[in-house]
């Protein structure tokens, strides 16, 4: 394909797969990240989810299948080159600076200037002043942009992540383990405002551990195993407990009951 | 506390206590410095007889910048994460290839001047280079260019002039007006200021716009802070600490100058040891030793308080022994409130 396809998925993979020398982290994935919609990656730790993040993000690149984006083969040569193609990713540990004030994170990589020649100069009340709008837009009312990031709760972190990417005019946006760290009313707070991008046209990718979350906003449902696919629903054809159950691993879950029962 | 988290929205929050203009100042990485200077001020002002006379403050400020021209670029550097333990030698080794271009091509000063820009430039693009291309802990990469620096300037002297000292340039074409950018005396209401003040106060400006108001001091910041997240949101995580590192080379190198147009000739073996005086100053100005956060300003007090204790101690008519123990006692008092400060900046929830 050469001319970009309307209809086209904002991101597709298929086939994909990823080496680390002698280790298959990612064999044979496939996916697709529609407009409004929310693509949940599902699986254990050491199932694939990191490198899968990280090859959409452009961190890393993937040695087999195809990446489309807006229905164009391509291969990502870095992050800011996902970033420029619309695909914006919060991660779960790496997502902010601590030490350095709230506006500061907002904008970073991405400061807007004025000024010209040797004047030319971070625009600080644009900045500050829209770090606080979109922030109140998103529900979170800062007392304090100036107050360094790191005060901030985890939940309050991961929702100025996603405000930051949604402003800078994501398309796609790259959720990893976002309400892992986080109890049970923040990881709420964090689900709508997941769900609050979703209603802003863009594609979520949103990658979890935990099926409860998933099912709350995910339309589609991807279980990775081992580096491998396991399964792909939509929300359709399947119930929140088989998906709990697949989750928790499905027929060994069945194994292992059966053995602990005997013992 | 996760778990029993704000009310989003809310319009207020009963649990933030009002933050007054103090607890604002107590923020400032500066603060520890400057209650620290304002106290050595007051003390030597007691202590010793005449501290507080012009011509003594002009001496006590020729001091501090001599040491806050190198301070300023390497706090920036420390506010990045990294340190330059060549950051001494490499003055040295300015002021050498200055000396010995100009001499031994018998050109006019300010050609060696300009050879001398480009080699210090190279050496910190190089520290930064190997930094980043090998991922070794700065440490190590420039205690390998500090150790091979000492080297080159002892061996390429002894070469070249037979001797540790290069030979004289001060009857060389050029001398007289580089003398005056770079050592030259002003009288300003009667008293005698070294040209280095102002050098150091521009470096000071310099170092704050950049940090305080351009993209590249955001990145800085960013680096030092988390380079793993800055990397993913798109900063040129390369450029900025190879920039860092050339800053350093840029310090060294308006330094050097100083070293040779001062006097007019050089010691090979100078400038071992200063390394760790500008990471004290950077340290005792509230920069974390392990990066994102710190000031130019700070650094720039913390050359002022050294120069102050070191010529302090001189008027008091001490023993000068007496410098290194108040230089360490200072040192650890500062770091003791910028863990303190850094407690408060990282607590989460």
């Amino acid at each position: 394909m050469t001319a970009t396809d309307p209809s086209a998925p904002l991101v597709e993979l298929s086939g994909v797969s990823r080496h680390y020398g002698t280790v298959r982290a990612l064999e044979d994935v496939s996916l697709e990240v529609h407009p409004g919609r929310i693509t949940c990656v599902l699986g254990d730790n050491g199932a694939g989810k990191s490198t899968l993040i990280k090859i959409i993000s452009g961190l890393h690149r993937h040695d087999g299948g195809v990446l489309r984006i807006d229905g164009e083969e391509t291969r990502l040569a870095s992050p800011r080159d996902a970033l420029d193609r619309g695909i914006a990713t919060v991660y779960q540990d790496l997502a902010v600076v601590p030490l350095m004030p709230v506006w500061r994170n907002f904008f970073l990589g991405s400061e807007p200037r004025k000024g010209a020649g040797p004047f030319r100069r971070l625009d600080v009340d644009l900045m500050r002043r829209t770090t606080r709008a979109e922030l109140l837009r998103m529900g979170i009312d800062l007392r304090d942009v100036d107050q360094p990031i790191g005060t901030l709760s985890g939940g309050e972190r991961q929702c100025v992540a996603i405000a930051r990417a949604v402003y800078f005019g994501a398309k796609v946006l790259v959720l990893d383990e976002p309400t892992a760290a986080l109890g049970v009313k923040q990881s709420g707070v964090v689900l709508k405002y997941v769900a609050a991008a979703r209603d802003q046209g863009l594609g979520v990718v949103l990658i979890t551990h935990n099926p409860h979350h998933a099912y709350l906003v995910g339309d589609r449902f991807v279980l990775l195993r081992r580096g491998t696919m396991a399964g792909s629903h939509t929300r359709d054809d399947i119930t929140l407990d088989e998906l709990t159950r697949q989750m928790a691993g499905g027929s060994d879950l069945d194994d292992l009951r059966h053995e602990l029962r005997h013992t | 506390m996760s778990t029993t988290t704000e009310t989003p929205a809310a319009p207020s929050d009963e649990r933030i206590l009002p933050s007054s203009p103090l607890r604002r100042l107590l923020a400032r990485p500066e603060l520890g410095s400057v209650v620290g200077a304002l106290a050595v001020l007051v003390f030597f002002a007691c202590a010793a007889d005449g501290f507080l006379r012009a011509s003594s403050l002009s001496t006590v400020l020729y001091a501090s910048s001599t040491i806050g021209i190198m301070a300023v670029p390497v706090a920036l550097l420390m506010i990045g994460g990294e340190f330059d333990l060549s950051a001494g030698v490499l003055v040295t080794t300015s002021a050498l290839v200055s000396s010995m271009s100009s001499y031994q091509m018998t050109a006019n000063v300010w050609v060696g001047v300009g050879v001398s820009l480009l080699v210090t430039l190279a050496v910190g693009a190089f520290n930064g280079y190997m930094l980043t291309r090998t991922g070794l802990p700065s440490f190590i990469v420039t205690l390998g260019t500090f150790l091979m620096l000492t080297g080159l300037n002892l061996g390429f002297t002894k070469l070249i002039d037979g001797t540790v000292s290069t030979k004289t340039v001060g009857d060389m074409e050029g001398f007289p007006a580089a003398h005056a950018v770079f050592a030259s005396t002003l009288t300003i209401g009667g008293v005698d200021f070294k040209v280095t003040i102002v050098w150091w106060l521009a470096l000071v400006a310099l170092g704050s716009w950049i940090l305080l108001r351009t993209r590249t001091g955001n990145w800085i910041f960013a680096v030092g802070g988390n380079k793993d997240a800055a990397r993913a949101v798109g900063v040129p995580v390369t450029r900025t600490r190879i920039g860092l590192y050339m800053g350093v080379a840029l310090g060294a190198w308006i330094s050097g100058q100083h070293l040779l147009f001062s006097f007019d000739a050089v010691q090979s073996g100078e400038g071992v040891g200063n390394e760790l005086i500008y990471i004290i100053a950077a340290v005792i100005g509230g920069c974390l030793i392990t990066g994102g956060y710190g000031s130019a300003v700070g650094a720039a007090v913390g050359a002022f308080l050294f120069g102050m204790t070191s010529k302090g101690i001189v008027f008091a008519e001490w023993n000068p022994d007496w410098f290194k123990f108040f230089l360490g006692a200072m040192l650890l008092l500062a770091t003791l409130v910028n863990a303190w400060v850094r407690k408060r900046a990282e607590a989460t929830a």
